[in-house]
């Protein structure tokens, strides 16, 4: 909220200079957001009259005119304004002002007419964004008086980042309250007069929804002259609280919210039917509304209609067909409490947020709206004229605010603020603030909140009131002291930073990208998975949850393929989602994607590209020592965005936990990706589950290795020869290498070579050659039987 | 015997200019040798008186031991130039970069986080972590933010269907410890969290580590010593702290709080908009209804509850500029850290 230093200053009399205010409130828990001067800087800068307006000889769209600053003294200004004329009182920039924007004013020559000085328009000066023509001030303005002092620019513009639960301090009454009792000073209200009424009028209220309206005070005022625009400081007080000036009747409600924290509404009496009545809406009634756009009307929408329709959003806006305008002679004048509940969230669910929302639905002092009411009539009646009815109020004092009393115990105000304070500095703070305090000897005090302190219900409100007003930084410091014994933790319960450092020590870089991400890009990695989308996304890119971390890794691998870096390893963990039967499923996972060079550029070997099995090794280098080989397999799988041929299911004791393989040749193309990418992706939980490891007997006897190498169909796996060789082999075999894989000159076209390492080893004695040789001969048996693989010369 | 001198003269010229281990073995033969110069000087002894015998004979004798001790000398310096001369053909060019020495990173979130994790687990703090969909109850009626609540909007909220909203921050992990395990509770929730909301200082989503401390006889004063010791701790500064009244619907009383400005240290910069204070966390009381939704007794125990955000303490320590660089995966930004 934005208010002008100088108003608050004429609501309280403070003995603290801006700087300090401003601490005082943001200390005080209403934040100061920015201090803005409440005009820029300009200088020389005179209220000037206007005498007499001549053509210009050589220009159409000139005038001359002699401007007058002091009695006796007259001054020629050249003038280009369309509103400049006789009598009217201006700026003037006399020679050697300054205006905004280091425009420094000089005699000048204008079509060889001399000017000494500047007719201003409030756009010229900074008061304003645009204006059309000159800034006319009030025939009253003094002659030659300084425009800065006439219209006190020099002010502050203090914004304050109000929190939800302060609605009281949405007005100058407000702040100025609560900055009365940061100093210490007293705070009296200005004694609005009844403006007495002149016509007996009156515009029938009916109230349906009485909890939800508890008063509605509504006035006829008839005869305004809608011609009359508001005067220049209540403009200026509109300005710096950041609202445009419209027109008389307008500004003077928006005054008076700004001033007392009222929202109020002006409609066209001549446009109502029938009498007001507030209910709920009903459904498909549709609202054209002030900024000009249409809603249709929700059911739990609180209204104002007349008798044939609704004409405002309670509390929210008016509706354009029955607003005021320059053609409007009579008005009827609202000042209502509508409840918070009632209009809280709607403005956001239509998308209006307004002054009066933005009010309401924090809540608005109940005992303000005939003061509001009477204040707005006498300002209009002042600057527009007109003839006001009688107030009618329309109230249900049940559910308006209800005094309650609130016990505070003294003790519990100490334990909560480990704070020793005594009896009276806490009952003065509370009497400074409002409250209605009495003493219960030996516990401490019941308190009643004023109207106003709506937001204070309970013991601990009042505790933070205390501790505020006390000043939190006055408030003692401790350090908590606790039991700590000792808890057990599952060793078996391998841990996430662990696997981090793993890929990082090969080169990984973590990334982490959005959750939510684009539908078109998941739809090509997860063809075939149901999704979760937001239903309010930031933009369609980032609209749906991810069913796989790659639909955000490789995005960014293209963001770094796209700025000339081509050798790229990310990884990333967190969750995916998708519907379950049981609502929703939130996995972790640990992914990564891989492209370019195998090494860095460097000096000592040549450039090779990754492949899949740089891959599969940083995928094996993540699994526990312990579970990797008895549990864990890699099965060639079908994926739909994976190369047919170089894709792999991760398995651990037979359920699928993961994905590798080289993103589809058609994935990579779609997703504009100029490399070939390789990716995996594992659940996390499989791989931090993990097992305590077991001794085994060192040998004290050598081990024993034969290599054999076996030609064998193409298509027989590496793996599944391992795994009989390992069956026939029996408990002496502890180790087997691949050390080669051939095809070419020398084998059939649709056959390979697979060389094996074996190594055998006995814990209680050294194995003889015999054995061995049984061993191979029983593993070449079987594996030609199997796979009528040949075992190749030793 | 006089020529023995002679002899042993040249012998020991003959070793000592051997240039190769083949010169000084042909030396060594030339003279040591069963037929070599001094060795035939033995031979001669028999013309010797027996008076002189012995005395001649231990003579040629020192010499022959002089000679080859010269010999081994000689070998072990030739032998250890041969080496030299072949290390020295083997030199090579140090400041090449060594094999292999690339290095991933971790993310700067991702650190900064952990070290967030490692103050407060040192001192008695555990980690709970929840899901980030999270149902209406947990990320808002529980914590005392019924619907249609004001503060609803200071959270711009994603919503993913019925109830259902991505978590706008950890606390909906703070009501389900609280719900789940007895007083005394100590713990930190560190967590991905999302808003509605994207410019220059906003990303749809953020981390946030929150803190919660419930026992019995918990005050604000064991909150704002907490604090305090955190944040010097996290900047190794001995830095202002200030606490501020604010508002949060779950805690009461509540503060945010302000770090003098690590840039400018309190004199008004950019970073600090000129304010000389950075707001860095909020915190405050954990409040009654909050504690009676999670079933805990207000009266017997009460609590303290804080949270920042870890993308804006990453930026403030290590002077990140642009809060948008976290999410972008760009490589000159992921290898700096």
């Amino acid at each position: 909220m934005k208010l002008s230093e100088s108003w608050l200053r004429e609501w309280v009399d403070l003995p603290v200079d801006t700087e300090e205010l401003i601490s005082q409130l943001t200390m005080a828990g209403l934040e100061v957001d920015a201090v803005e001067d409440a005009a820029p800087d300009f200088q020389n800068v005179l209220v000037g009259h206007v005498l007499s307006v001549e053509p210009h000889p050589n220009a159409d769209n000139l005038k001359i005119c002699q401007v007058s600053i002091k009695p006796e003294d007259v001054t020629q200004v050249v003038c280009g304004a369309v509103n400049v004329r006789q009598g009217i009182k201006v700026p003037f920039a006399v020679v050697g002002a300054r205006l905004p924007g280091s425009v420094k004013i000089k005699l000048a020559k204008l079509r060889d007419v001399e000017s000494f000085g500047m007719l201003c328009g409030a756009d010229e000066l900074g008061l304003s964004d645009k204006s059309k023509g000159l800034l006319e001030l009030p025939l009253d303005a003094p002659v030659g008086l300084n425009l800065r002092d006439y219209l006190k620019l020099n002010d502050k513009i203090i914004d304050i980042d109000l929190t939800p639960n302060r609605g009281d301090c949405l007005s100058v009454r407000g702040v100025a309250r609560e900055a009365a009792v940061l100093n210490l000073v007293p705070f009296s209200e200005p004694c609005f007069l009844s403006v007495s009424s002149s016509i007996t009028d009156t515009f029938s209220i009916q109230v349906d929804e009485s909890e939800a309206c508890s008063r509605y005070v509504g006035r006829i005022i008839k005869n305004v002259d809608m011609t009359v625009s508001s005067p220049l400081w209540l403009q200026e007080k509109l300005r710096r609280s950041g609202l445009r000036s419209t027109d008389a009747v307008v500004d003077v409600t928006n005054y008076v919210m700004l001033e007392l924290g009222q929202p109020m509404h002006a409609f066209d009496l001549d446009k109502l039917n029938g009498g007001i009545l507030v209910r709920m809406a009903k459904k498909g009634e549709m609202l054209s509304l002030l900024d000009g756009s249409k809603v249709a009307l929700t059911p739990d929408t609180l209204v104002v209609a007349d008798k044939d329709k609704v004409v405002a959003m309670a509390g929210i806006m008016g509706s354009d067909n029955t607003a005021v305008s320059s053609n409007t002679c009579n008005i009827f004048l609202e000042s209502a409490y509508f409840n918070a509940i009632a209009i809280s969230g709607r403005s956001r669910a239509y998308g209006k947020h307004t002054d009066a929302s933005h009010r309401f639905e924090r809540g608005v002092d109940p005992s303000l709206q005939e003061v509001a009411i009477e204040r707005a009539t006498a300002l209009l009646l002042e600057i527009a004229g007109g003839r006001a009815g009688p107030v009618s109020i329309v109230e249900n004092k049940a559910d308006l605010f209800q005094e309650t009393e609130i016990t505070l115990r003294h003790a519990r105000l100490e334990q909560q603020l480990g704070l020793t304070i005594e009896g009276s500095q806490v009952e003065d703070i509370l009497n400074r603030l409002g409250l209605a305090v009495r003493k219960i000897s030996g516990i401490g005090w019941h308190c009643s909140p004023p109207s106003w302190r709506f937001d204070l219900s309970l013991e601990a409100d009042l505790i933070e009131e205390v501790a505020r007003i006390y000043g939190y930084e006055n408030l003692p410091v401790a350090t908590p002291s606790a039991q700590l014994p000792i808890t057990s933790f599952l060793e078996t319960r391998r841990e996430l930073p662990g696997l981090r450092n793993q890929l990082i020590a090969r080169g990984y870089h973590e990334a982490i990208t959005y959750c939510f991400v684009d539908p078109e890009i998941q739809r090509q990695l997860t063809p075939d998975a149901e999704v979760i989308s937001l239903v309010n996304p930031i933009s369609s890119d980032m609209s749906v949850m991810r069913t796989t971390l790659w639909s955000g890794l490789l995005p960014a691998i293209r963001h770094n393929l796209n700025r000339q870096q081509s050798r790229i390893r990310l990884f990333e963990t967190g969750l995916v989602f998708s519907p379950s039967d049981s609502g929703l499923k939130q996995e972790s996972m640990i992914a990564g994607a891989i492209t370019g060079h195998r090494m860095p550029e460097n000096w000592h070997t040549n450039a090779e590209l990754v492949d899949f099995f740089d891959l599969k090794g940083d995928v094996q280098s993540l699994l526990s020592p312990y579970t990797a080989s008895e549990q864990f397999e890699f099965i060639k799988g079908q994926h739909p965005c994976l190369h047919s041929g170089q894709c792999a299911q991760i398995r651990r004791n037979g359920h699928l936990v993961g994905w590798l393989g080289q993103v589809h040749p058609a994935v990579q193309k779609i997703l504009d990706l100029t490399q070939t990418i390789f990716v995996f992706e594992v659940h996390l939980q499989s791989i931090l589950e993990d097992k305590l490891p077991r001794f085994a007997e060192v040998s004290k006897f050598p081990e024993v290795r034969r290599d054999l190498a076996f030609i064998v169909h193409e298509d027989v796996t590496a793996g599944d020869l391992c795994k009989t060789v390992r069956a026939e082999a029996g408990k002496t075999l502890i180790d087997i290498k691949i050390f080669d894989v051939y095809k070419g000159k020398g084998i059939r076209v649709d056959n390979k070579s697979i060389a094996l390492g074996l190594t055998f080893r006995d814990t209680s004695r050294t194995l003889e050659d015999s054995e061995i040789n049984q061993a191979v001969a029983s593993i070449a048996r079987a594996i030609e039987v199997k796979f009528s693989g040949i075992l190749r010369d030793q | 015997m006089k020529n023995i001198e002679i002899l042993e003269s040249e012998a020991s010229n003959a070793v000592n200019r051997a240039p190769d281990l083949k010169s000084l073995e042909q030396a060594k033969v030339d003279y040591l040798g069963k037929k070599g110069l001094l060795t035939s000087l033995l031979k001669e002894l028999g013309g010797l008186s027996p008076e002189e015998r012995p005395k001649a004979g231990a003579r040629i004798n020192a010499v022959k031991q002089r000679i080859l001790a010269e010999i081994d000398l000689k070998r072990q310096a030739i032998e250890y130039n041969a080496i030299e001369s072949q290390l020295a053909k083997e030199s090579i060019d140090i400041t090449l970069p060594g094999r292999s020495d690339e290095r991933g990173s971790l993310h700067l979130v991702t650190h900064t986080m952990e070290r967030i994790e490692s103050f407060f687990l040192r001192i008695g703090y555990k980690i709970e972590k929840g899901p980030e969909i999270e149902d209406d109850y947990h990320n808002f009626e529980a914590l005392n933010i019924p619907a249609h609540h004001p503060a609803r909007a200071m959270h711009d909220t994603f919503y993913v269907g019925q109830n259902k909203v991505l978590r706008t921050h950890t606390s909906p992990v703070q009501v389900r410890t609280m719900k789940s395990q007895e007083p005394p509770i100590r713990i930190i929730c560190p967590g991905r969290v999302y808003r509605c909301d994207s410019d220059l200082t906003h990303t749809p989503m953020f981390h946030q580590v929150e803190g919660l401390i419930l026992d019995e006889n918990i005050s604000m004063a064991d909150l704002k010593g907490t604090i305090d010791q955190f944040l010097k701790a996290f900047f190794e500064e001995d830095l202002p702290v200030r606490f501020r009244p604010s508002y949060f619907p779950f805690t009461e009383p509540s503060a945010e709080v302000d770090l003098q400005c690590t840039n400018c240290k309190g004199k008004g910069c950019r970073i600090c908009k000129n304010t000389g204070w950075l707001e860095v966390m909020g915190c405050g009381m954990v409040h009654p209804t909050v504690l009676s939704h999670c079933n805990v007794d207000s009266e017997k125990y009460s609590g303290f509850a804080f949270g920042m955000g870890v993308e804006r303490l990453a930026m403030l320590r290590y002077g990140v500029t642009d809060l948008r660089l976290f999410f972008e995966s760009d490589l000159q930004f992921l290898r700096q850290f």
